[in-house]
């Protein structure tokens, strides 16, 4: 370590800078679309007989922009972030690194051209069409080798451990991209998937759940263990626990899939397999959440005055909370109530909007103020912003726990004479009060969203200016 | 000895950290066994779909049912000549243009079409769904939310009319609805050209391929003629459900 400090080492920050802008930017537009399809739901009558805004193809953009705009924009901004200091070494090549960075974005681009217009290939979170898959492998795959020849030439003796959780998602979401995307097409802008039926549905959701599992947990546990213990400033807490959560995870998080298929044609000895080993994962989820919080001990007075750290915490009481859900829903009791319900969705925000959203919103700050060499313009807009969003995600699942509960109830619910008490539309009706709640939910976490907009470009306009002024000096 | 040399924790796990090849390759392993374990039985293993099921065809012989899983096509036959609970058969042409539609407008983001096997749902919905009656379907459209109803049995539960009221202004039928409006289905004509090259690739397809004559295929233009997309979906959803006769008593679950 002694060496390292010696010697001035110059990293390849600039790619990381512009990823971390447009993730912030990201953030802003895919929760803005979830507000507005969350109030189409509420009142439909916002479809305003529009095709490219009907709740049926801006939902894809929805889920698209805060999946792969901004949480692939996190995840490239804070990979190549951490693979460099961790390893104290440039990156492998800082030309295929730009070229990951104008890829992503011409995907992301395509994206919110083809699926307002009703271009999908019809499977949930994989609905870009096959010339955009394409594309998506060529700048994933360019993204993995830039990462792991960038491990490979570290000068450090081992690989530090948000490396190995960044490496799994690597070579896990290459797999799923390639075999769930595999299609046949008609046309340049339509294909059908060469899978049907039970098989399909299998492969499906072994892509939707390790996309949920590789993409949005491994990753972002790889940032977590980066930049809670740097945040901090103390080590990890456990590093023999660290290495238990991630063989646990990497192995075990794949078999989770069949659990979104309890109870459906597909054969009962996969649902179940998904289910038991569900269960199994909390044990390594809690204690990596556990390893995580830990990191904090002798620290906890910081969170009185560090509000980044506070996002950090708070995104693992959430990571705890929804890996202990999750396994919940997959038993197939209460799987039987909280299928097709609003439930799945309050629990997929719980994850999102608590724990992927705010560990990145964390680091993100975290990176802002390494990367541009200042403080953040306003420390407590960052407190205000942080309040925001936990409020915000706490309004928007308590809402889905209840319309999805509900929903499961009166769907099942039989009057004294033996019949249903309820028809379907009495459900959906029963829904609006909820549908609102959630929507307005959304709008507060928005508004943080725009307040950290708002705070980061005004520091690095800050910061541009102090460089402006100090440029001769301290060029010289 | 350096804090370098000093072993945390196993040697092979101090091996894999050092080495970035041999972290990939476990790695790369690692995530592979269960995709194998939990997928690729699905594509061999006789029990997955109702047709080939051993158990199934017990049961029915049991219950002295002779229905058709699979639709049984004679030599000669048209699509046309299929009727209700002859089995499942591939969809014909303008169906398979109003499932084209169907999958665009993400109808599946909020309309199931997989029934489960509970009371309720029969009551609800129908008999539970099986395996093979989405043996046709590239891709799957069981969905996974239920904003609307599950549509997997709606085929000949409401008469056309009621569908073109609805689907054009869902509100105009059912108050409470919070589907968008698809009037604007009616302003395109269905592209019979479109319709005969998916039938193609429906023909291709590596896995269970649609059993599709050029003549089904050179009959799509004729099929489809002065047809709007608001028709095709119609079609559509007239024809989900009904394609095998089920029997009180036969388990067709494995």
């Amino acid at each position: 370590m002694e060496a390292t400090q010696a010697i001035p080492v110059k990293y390849d920050m600039d790619v990381v800078r512009w990823f971390t802008i447009m993730a912030v930017i990201y953030l802003v537009v895919g929760t803005l679309l979830g507000v507005y399809i969350a109030s189409e739901l509420a009142w439909p009558f916002l479809n305003f007989d529009i095709p490219y805004i009907t709740f049926g193809r801006l939902r894809p953009l929805h889920t698209n922009a805060v999946i792969f705009a901004f949480g692939g924009c996190t995840l490239m901004a804070t990979g190549y972030y951490m693979v460099q200091r961790t390893g104290a070494t440039k990156l492998w090549s800082n030309g295929l690194a730009w070229f990951t960075f104008w890829g992503w974005n011409l995907i992301i681009v395509l994206a919110v051209i083809t699926l307002p217009l009703g271009m999908t290939q019809g499977k949930e979170y994989a609905e870009l069409e096959w010339p955009i898959d394409l594309l998506i492998a060529v700048v994933w795959l360019a993204f993995g080798f830039n990462h792991i020849m960038t491990v490979a030439i570290r000068k450090s003796s081992h690989i530090y451990v948000s490396n190995w959780f960044t490496m799994s998602m690597i070579i896990m979401i290459t797999y799923l991209h390639v075999v769930n995307s595999l299609a046949i097409p008609v046309s340049l802008t339509k294909s059908y998937s060469i899978y049907s039926g039970v098989q399909d549905a299998m492969i499906q959701w072994w892509w939707g759940h390790n996309a949920v599992g590789f993409y949005l947990t491994a990753g972002f546990l790889g940032i977590m263990y980066y930049f809670v213990p740097k945040q901090a400033n103390r080590p990890v807490f456990s590093y023999r626990l660290s290495v238990l959560h991630f063989w646990a995870l990497t192995f075990g998080y794949v078999w989770l899939g069949a659990h979104h298929l309890q109870y459906t044609a597909l054969p009962d000895w996969t649902g179940s397999l998904g289910a038991a080993i569900s269960l199994a994962m909390i044990i390594p989820s809690w204690g990596g959440a556990m390893n995580g919080m830990m990191t904090l001990s002798g620290a906890w007075d910081r969170l009185r005055t560090d509000y980044i750290l506070r996002f950090l915490v708070v995104s693992l009481a959430f990571y705890a909370m929804s890996t202990f859900e999750g396994p919940v829903m997959s038993i197939k009791t209460v799987n039987a109530l909280s299928h097709y319900t609003d439930w799945t969705i309050g629990h997929v925000h719980s994850g999102a909007l608590g724990w992927v959203a705010m560990v990145s919103m964390g680091a993100i700050y975290h990176m802002v103020k390494k990367l541009w060499h200042t403080e953040m313009y306003s420390d407590s807009l960052v407190n205000v912003h942080f309040w925001l969003a936990t409020i915000g995600a706490v309004i928007y699942v308590v809402a889905m726990w209840v319309s999805g509960i509900m929903q499961g109830l009166m769907w099942r619910d039989y009057d004294e004479y033996g019949a249903l008490t309820y028809t379907f539309v009495e459900s959906v009706s029963a829904m609006h009060p909820y549908y609102a709640m959630r929507a307005i939910g959304g709008v507060i976490y928005n508004l943080g969203a725009w307040i950290m907009l708002y705070n980061v470009v005004m520091t690095v306009r800050q910061a541009s200016a102090a460089r402006g002024t100090n440029a001769v000096p301290a060029k010289a | 000895m350096s804090n370098h040399d000093k072993i945390y924790s196993t040697r092979l796990q101090d091996k894999l950290e050092r080495s970035t090849v041999l972290l990939f390759v476990v790695a790369a392993l690692a995530v592979a066994v269960a995709g194998i374990v939990e997928i690729v039985p699905l594509f061999y293993i006789d029990s997955t779909m109702t047709h080939l099921s051993p158990n199934v065809k017990d049961s029915q012989k049991k219950a002295g049912d002779t229905a058709p899983i699979v639709w049984n096509r004679k030599l000669g036959q048209t699509l046309d000549d299929w009727k209700p609970g002859d089995g499942v058969r591939p969809y014909k042409p303008l169906e398979l243009a109003g499932r084209e539609v169907y999958i665009r407008e993400g109808c599946y983001l909020c309309h199931s079409q997989m029934i489960r096997p509970f009371r309720d749902e029969k009551d609800r919905y129908g008999h539970y769904s099986v395996s093979s009656e989405s043996m046709y379907d590239h891709p799957f459209q069981w969905g996974s939310k239920r904003t609307g109803p599950d549509l997997a049995r709606v085929g000949g539960k409401y008469s056309d009319e009621w569908h073109r009221r609805h689907l054009r202004y869902p509100r105009e039928v059912v108050p409470e609805s919070v589907m968008p409006n698809f009037f604007w289905l009616e302003n395109t004509k269905v592209d019979a050209g479109n319709v005969a090259d998916t039938m193609k690739v429906m023909r291709k397809m590596p896995f269970y391929p649609s059993p599709y004559t050029d003549a089904d295929i050179a009959s799509a233009k004729g099929a489809v003629e002065g047809k709007t997309e608001l028709d095709a979906v119609i079609a559509y959803l007239q024809g989900l459900g009904n394609h095998i006769k089920f029997t009180e008593g036969v388990n067709y679950r494995d």
